[in-house]
């Protein structure tokens, strides 16, 4: 871990201040992934601006349009367990608990979580090359070793995948980040916060350099009844999922009035596609509509070798996703056996 | 003596320190002068360091010393100083001593400081410029350069000499198998990072405290490589925490702490990263071939076996790994080879039963795609061709209960109602599989020494320089000693980890049991025969025409058993011999004539369901059960664990772990805990053991085989066999990942 | 591998000397109910400065990345990985090691008692990971079926493979906490 200046500010303008100070300032929040990434020596901060004090930022509140507020700093668990979000958006609930484990659900901050960098083996190790962490070297994992890697958006020079579960469900439920920076407040659409690599894959998200998550908000609440979260990994829990579908209906009488599907695992950012979404509209769900939506979401698709396979599990894995979300069955995150 | 703890389950006696927090490892000894190293990897497969800047480190405050192949104090000269006790044939690598690179993440420099945090910063500011060179870490690539290993590995057999001609008897079989299988290179990954803490004494001697699975390997290695004499090192490392053999030899770290430690004149620490848990010794790749005949009554005809394995450029490392093909099943035509290809990888090592798990995977694979051949039951298929002496060998066993095994295993996991059609299971969405092999493992014993103090208190210590890596041996040896006085465990002490202790060879192979439990034994009936000999001899003594059968020990007085008012105490035996305690050690070694006739294995008959989602192929491992004949079980609670933790490990192989290297770079790249999978506790459903009877006198003195391996054993193919019952596909790489679940077809 | 800029270099340059660059950080903290007012660097993580500054060995490094569970203690009666929190930034928290869970007469608590009656361990090491998180678990309400303990103990690797007994010991001591 290199040398770093430490501040605790005690409000979020000194906060943005104190992460304005230096290009090379970072926020510590509940540090799963930054401190991880700095004994690596991949984060390597002038400046560690801890945040975990500021007031405001741990509560869970009522929007006013039956949504909800949750404060950057809530922790994983405390969102996946809150009665609110359990029976409001219960896909948002199922995705954080299918995610990493106890512990790190307790440390992590729903801020940070959707700040997480990639898995990718060679970003992650210091000694290799690697666009993402040291841009103009190169990106091996594209002839390498890439089972994780991502099959859509990808470009020549990352393939690298976003490793949340937390984020792919609030794609599918559009949350609203909120971020204060030097000019005060923004709200970004979830699709507009993760980026795709192109040809800045150093660049994983739009917020600015200087600006602070405060909170995500979630809209009035449609999805709590067809939903699920279906992850797919290499070991029944604390993996990082290969293909994760988050699925859900909001269903009128028997057809379809809105569909969502985000997919995990796959890109650098969760995939969503709204064509495919707008393929259910008014139709009844069924497997063979399923198929074609799959097909849509799939579309231009490319693999590397070692993920290749992911194009096909994906497939079937949002095949399934939909219908759980049909059936009303979701995946339960206990019981692995696939519903 | 009257045994009461010898076969009755036991809490371990170290349960207490490891629930507390209170038992120490490697890296938790202190000194108040303790540096710390931290050990810079290299990044290149090989070529050499063109310049290595230390400057930067070396400025921070704090720093001590940077340690590079350029300052590297004088170490022996001679490669083979370097060879400890369980080297396989070749140099072994030695660390900082030159500027070569012959692997990926080779150690390149050692930074000490005063403290963790400079040290792991410093090291990385140390300025390494490499000159790559071309190189090849893909077997695939390099098969074709295969060669049979010049020089044996001691202590491990070749494979058999043919028998038959199994060629033709092939070309002849009505029922042919032949396939090719393989597993991914596995990392031990111990829980316990790899550590050594060396502590400066003066005077240039040191007490080490090392990761090791013998302390007395780490005191000669040490020794050898800094000429140091016996007597100014002690290596002491009464827990381990965990090891599956890469313990076994020394690692990097204990050499580079010895050598900043005695440059520095100062007690240091190295603990290696998780990440450098993967700079070291791994389960070798294997490219495998089998081939079997039969005839139409499901009778073997022929087995051939041939591997490639791949080693480093500077040791030839070899398991038994196809052997095992020809001494399991009664056939006439066997030929089995074994092979090996070099590598720009550093060297393997023995891993949980290491060669038996891979080989049997692929031969126990086989037996099962035969059954389906012949359309018999893949249980019959095995009893069928029962081998009831070692045929590769021509020995006898020293005992076999292997039908009882896979007997007693299909009972309880209600083989008989397997419908043998694959895919004709079914629950819901999920194909239900049920599969099933052999393990074996060999039952060995090795000369091993132990002493045996009773004191005055009443108190008994038995002591022997093994190690105990979790395996219960604190608490089989307790059992064993207090058996032998007839004390309470509480009054027992076992000392262990310790290279002043009686010799013994390192903690491996299953064979500590055996051979330290027969050392202990010894050693205290030896104490005993003092004690009543004392007893006896006293002035007055009222057990003077006693015999020692007729007397026991309880409360501290000698007593005869038909009545027991008749008695010496302690503390007057110990008078009458005019000692204060008495002590004796012995030496247990295994009998050279039964050697020569018998043949000693463990056997496993293991059975394992899957339920594999029909659509997404995901499997889950929902019950396994293994039938294991080991002969007498010491301690069925820690047996069981024991037993359970291999069958975990078997689950891993069979589904999770795979080290997997980018060829290009010549790098293992998922080289963490959270890419490399391990089974997580959400894996692991019901694991049932049972332990068939199975009596023996000639394996050990104990009539103890060893039970750290067989769990592993088999535990892969019954798996793999299982999902083809499941879902009609046969998958012959390992790990079995949902990939190739789905991208298998199925088999016609 | 034509666009690949092989490692021919490795290394990271220093950090510019800094007047901003912080001296020893004070910091409170309550470790097994005792008060502790300790200086630490802001790189120093609580599992360091447990193992390495106070000596409290009996929590695990066996990952330092949060893969592996070993370092589990509980703050603030959570559950948390210890290796990836600064200790910086818990100050003024409760901290509850392994060495914690014992009465002060010895007596252990009921899931030490639990994991020794099961042989839930082997090797040992990664048990006071195991039984802190297990520990946590209970508190937390969330598991009582073994589906649901697996899944809730599943950030706490047993290489030893012990994970059937962990769940048996895990098991025991919610019924009888279920009983009381």
């Amino acid at each position: 871990m290199n040398r770093f200046s430490y501040a605790r500010p005690g409000s979020v303008a000194d906060a943005v201040r104190e992460v304005g100070s230096s290009p090379a300032a970072k926020v510590l929040a509940g540090g799963t992934n930054l401190v991880d990434l700095m004994k690596y020596n991949v984060e390597r901060p002038a400046h560690l601006v801890d945040v975990t004090r500021l007031p405001g930022l741990k509560e869970i509140e009522e929007t006013g349009e039956g949504g909800l507020r949750i404060g950057a700093l809530v922790s994983n668990s405390d969102v996946a367990y809150d009665p609110r979000v359990q029976e409001r958006y219960p896909l948002l609930s199922s995705a954080i608990l299918a995610g990493a484990t106890a512990q790190l659900r307790n440390a992590a901050t729903t801020g940070g979580n959707l700040l997480q960098r990639t898995r990718c083996y060679y970003f992650y190790d210091a000694a290799t090359p690697c666009n993402k962490r040291a841009p103009g070297t190169g990106c091996p994992a594209k002839t390498g070793v890439n089972r994780i890697h991502a099959i859509l958006g990808t470009s020549e020079h990352c393939i690298a995948t976003h490793p949340s579960d937390m984020a792919v469900a609030m794609a599918a439920l559009e949350a609203v980040i909120h971020a204060s920076g030097p000019n005060g407040e923004r709200e970004i659409p979830i699709a507009e916060f993760h980026r795709l690599p192109g040809d800045t894959p150093e660049r994983d998200t739009n917020l600015g350099a200087d600006e602070v998550v405060t909170a995500v908000t979630l809209p009035t609440p449609r999805f709590a009844t067809n939903y699920t979260y279906l992850k797919l990994r290499d070991r029944l829990s604390y993996a990082f999922a290969l293909v994760s579908v988050a699925a859900a209906f909001d269903m009128e009488g028997g057809t379809v009035r809105e569909a969502r599907i985000a997919l995990g695992g796959v890109a650098h950012k969760p995939w969503r596609v709204p064509e495919a979404e707008a393929m259910l509209k008014g139709v009844v769900p069924e497997r063979g509509a399923f198929a074609m939506v799959a097909e849509r979401i799939l579309q231009g698709a490319q693999g590397y070798g070692g993920n290749s396979f992911k194009i096909e599990l994906a497939r079937l894995a949002i095949i399934r996703a939909l219908s759980q979300a049909a059936a009303g069955t979701p995946q339960s995150q206990t019981d692995k056996r696939i519903q | 003596m009257h045994e009461t703890h010898f076969g009755s389950p036991r809490n371990r006696v170290d349960g207490r320190l490891k629930v507390t927090g209170a038992a120490p490892y490697a890296g938790e000894f202190t000194a108040p002068d303790l540096a710390h190293g931290y050990v810079v990897s290299g990044a290149i497969a090989k070529g050499r360091i063109k310049s290595i800047d230390t400057k930067a480190a070396l400025a921070v405050p704090g720093v001590v010393q940077v340690f590079t192949h350029e300052n590297r104090p004088r170490t022996a000269f001679r490669s083979n100083a370097y060879q400890d006790e369980v080297a396989p044939p070749g140099k072994p690598f030695r660390a900082l001593y030159d500027e070569r690179i012959v692997y990926s993440g080779q150690p390149v420099a050692l930074v000490v400081a005063e403290d963790f945090e400079i040290a792991r910063y410093a090291a990385s500011l140390v300025q390494v410029t490499y000159e790559a060179e071309p190189h090849e870490t893909d077997l695939e690539k390099v098969r074709g350069k295969a060669y049979v290993p010049p020089v044996k590995r001691q202590g491990i057999s070749p494979p058999p000499k043919p028998r038959g001609d199994s060629e033709a008897a092939f070309g002849n079989s009505p029922v042919k198998m032949e396939a090719g299988y393989r597993i991914a290179i596995e990392h031990h990954n111990p829980m316990e990072p790899h550590a050594t803490t060396v502590v400066w004494e003066g005077d240039e001697r040191i007490t080490v405290h090392d990761k090791i699975q013998g302390a007395q390997n780490s005191q000669s290695y040490i020794t050898s490589v800094f000429g140091l004499p016996n007597s100014d090192v002690r290596v002491i490392s009464p827990f381990v925490g965990g090891a599956f053999g890469s313990g076994l030899r020394p690692q990097y770290q204990l050499f580079l702490a010895v050598m900043a430690a005695l440059e520095l004149k100062r007690s240091v620490r190295v603990v290696l990263t998780r990440d450098q848990m993967f700079t070291m010794g791994y389960r070798p790749d294997g490219l495998q071939e089998v081939a079997l005949g039969a005839n139409q009554d499901a009778s073997l005809q022929s087995i051939r076996h041939d591997l490639i394995a791949n080693t480093s450029t500077f040791e030839d490392y070899q398991e038994a790994t196809v052997n095992w093909s020809a001494m399991l099943y009664h056939c006439d035509n066997v030929t089995t080879t074994h092979k090996l290809a070099t590598t720009d990888l550093y060297t393997p090592a023995d891993m949980r039963a290491p060669g038996a798990p891979t080989g049997l995977f692929a031969m126990e694979s086989a037996m099962d795609e035969l059954a389906y051949k012949l359309g018999v039951d893949p249980v019959a298929l095995r009893l069928r061709n029962y081998a009831d002496i070692d045929e590769s060998t021509n020995k006898y066993h020293t005992s076999k209960e292997l039908r009882a095994a896979y007997q007693l295993g299909a009972e309880r996991f209600g083989w008989s109602k397997r419908n043998p059609k694959p895919r004709s299971m079914k629950e819901g969405r999920e194909l239900i599989g049920w599969g099933m092999a052999t393990g074996a493992w060999e039952a060995q014993m090795a000369q091993t020494s132990a002493r045996a103090t009773l004191t005055a208190d009443g108190r008994l210590e038995v002591a022997t320089a093994s190690a105990d890596i979790g395996t219960g041996t604190y608490t089989i040896l307790t059992q064993i000693a207090a058996d032998a006085l007839g004390l309470p465990m509480e009054r027992v002490t076992t000392k262990l980890g310790d290279s002043s202790l009686p010799k013994s060879p390192v903690e491996g192979g299953s064979w500590t049991a055996a051979s330290a439990g027969s050392a202990v034994e010894l050693a205290c009936h030896k104490v005993w025969e003092t004690l009543f000999k004392y007893a006896r001899g006293m002035d007055g003594s009222p057990l003077a025409n006693a015999d020692i059968d007729r007397v026991t020990f309880h409360d501290e007085r000698i007593a005869l058993v038909s009545d027991p008012s008749r008695y010496v105490t302690l503390n007057d035996a110990l008078k009458a011999g005019g000692v204060e305690k008495i002590e004796a050690e012995e030496t247990a070694a295994p009998s050279k004539l039964t050697q020569m006739r018998y043949n000693s294995f463990t056997h496993s008959a293991i059975f394992a369901e899957v339920r594999v989602d029909e659509e997404l192929g995901q499997v889950r491992v929902t019950r396994i059960v293994d039938a294991v004949a080991a002969g007498r079980i010491i301690n069925p609670k820690t047996a069981r664990s024991q037993i359970i933790g291999g069958v975990v490990f078997g689950i891993g192989m069979a589904m999770h772990e795979e080290s997997m290297a980018d060829h290009n770079l010549g790098r293992f790249m998922n080289h963490n805990l959270a890419e490399y999978h391990v089974p997580a506790n959400a894996d692991i459903h019901g694991i049932e053991v049972i332990f068939v009877e199975e009596h023996d006198t000639l394996t050990s003195p104990l009539g103890v085989k060893g039970l750290g391996e067989i769990g592993i054993v088999g535990t892969a193919a019954a798996i793999a066999n299982a999902v083809f019952h499941a879902t009609g596909k046969r998958i012959r790489e390992l790990p079995i990942t949902i990939d190739k679940v789905i991208g298998t077809p199925e088999a016609v | 591998m034509a666009d690949l800029d092989l490692p021919a270099r490795q290394g990271f340059t220093p950090d510019a000397p800094s007047a901003a660059l912080p001296g020893e950080i004070p910091l409170t903290l309550t470790i097994n109910g005792e008060r502790r007012e300790l200086h630490v660097r802001p790189w120093t993580t609580l599992l360091d400065l447990l193992r390495e500054d106070l000596h409290l060995y009996g929590t695990k490094k066996g990952c330092d990345h949060g893969q592996c569970g070993a370092c589990t203690v509980l703050v603030d009666g959570q559950r948390i990985n210890s290796c990836l929190a600064l200790a910086v930034s818990k100050d003024g928290c409760e901290v509850t090691t392994v060495e914690g869970l014992a009465a002060p007469d010895g007596a252990l608590h009921p899931m030490q008692e639990a994991f020794i009656e099961h042989d839930a361990f082997q090797c040992g090491y990664c048990t006071p990971g195991q039984i802190c998180s297990a520990v946590g678990l209970v508190q937390e309400g969330h598991a009582r079926t073994p589906d649901e303990i697996r899944e809730q103990m599943s950030g706490n690797i047993c290489r030893c493979g012990a994970y059937t007994n962990i769940v048996d010991a895990i098991e025991d001591v919610l019924a009888k906490e279920t009983a009381k």
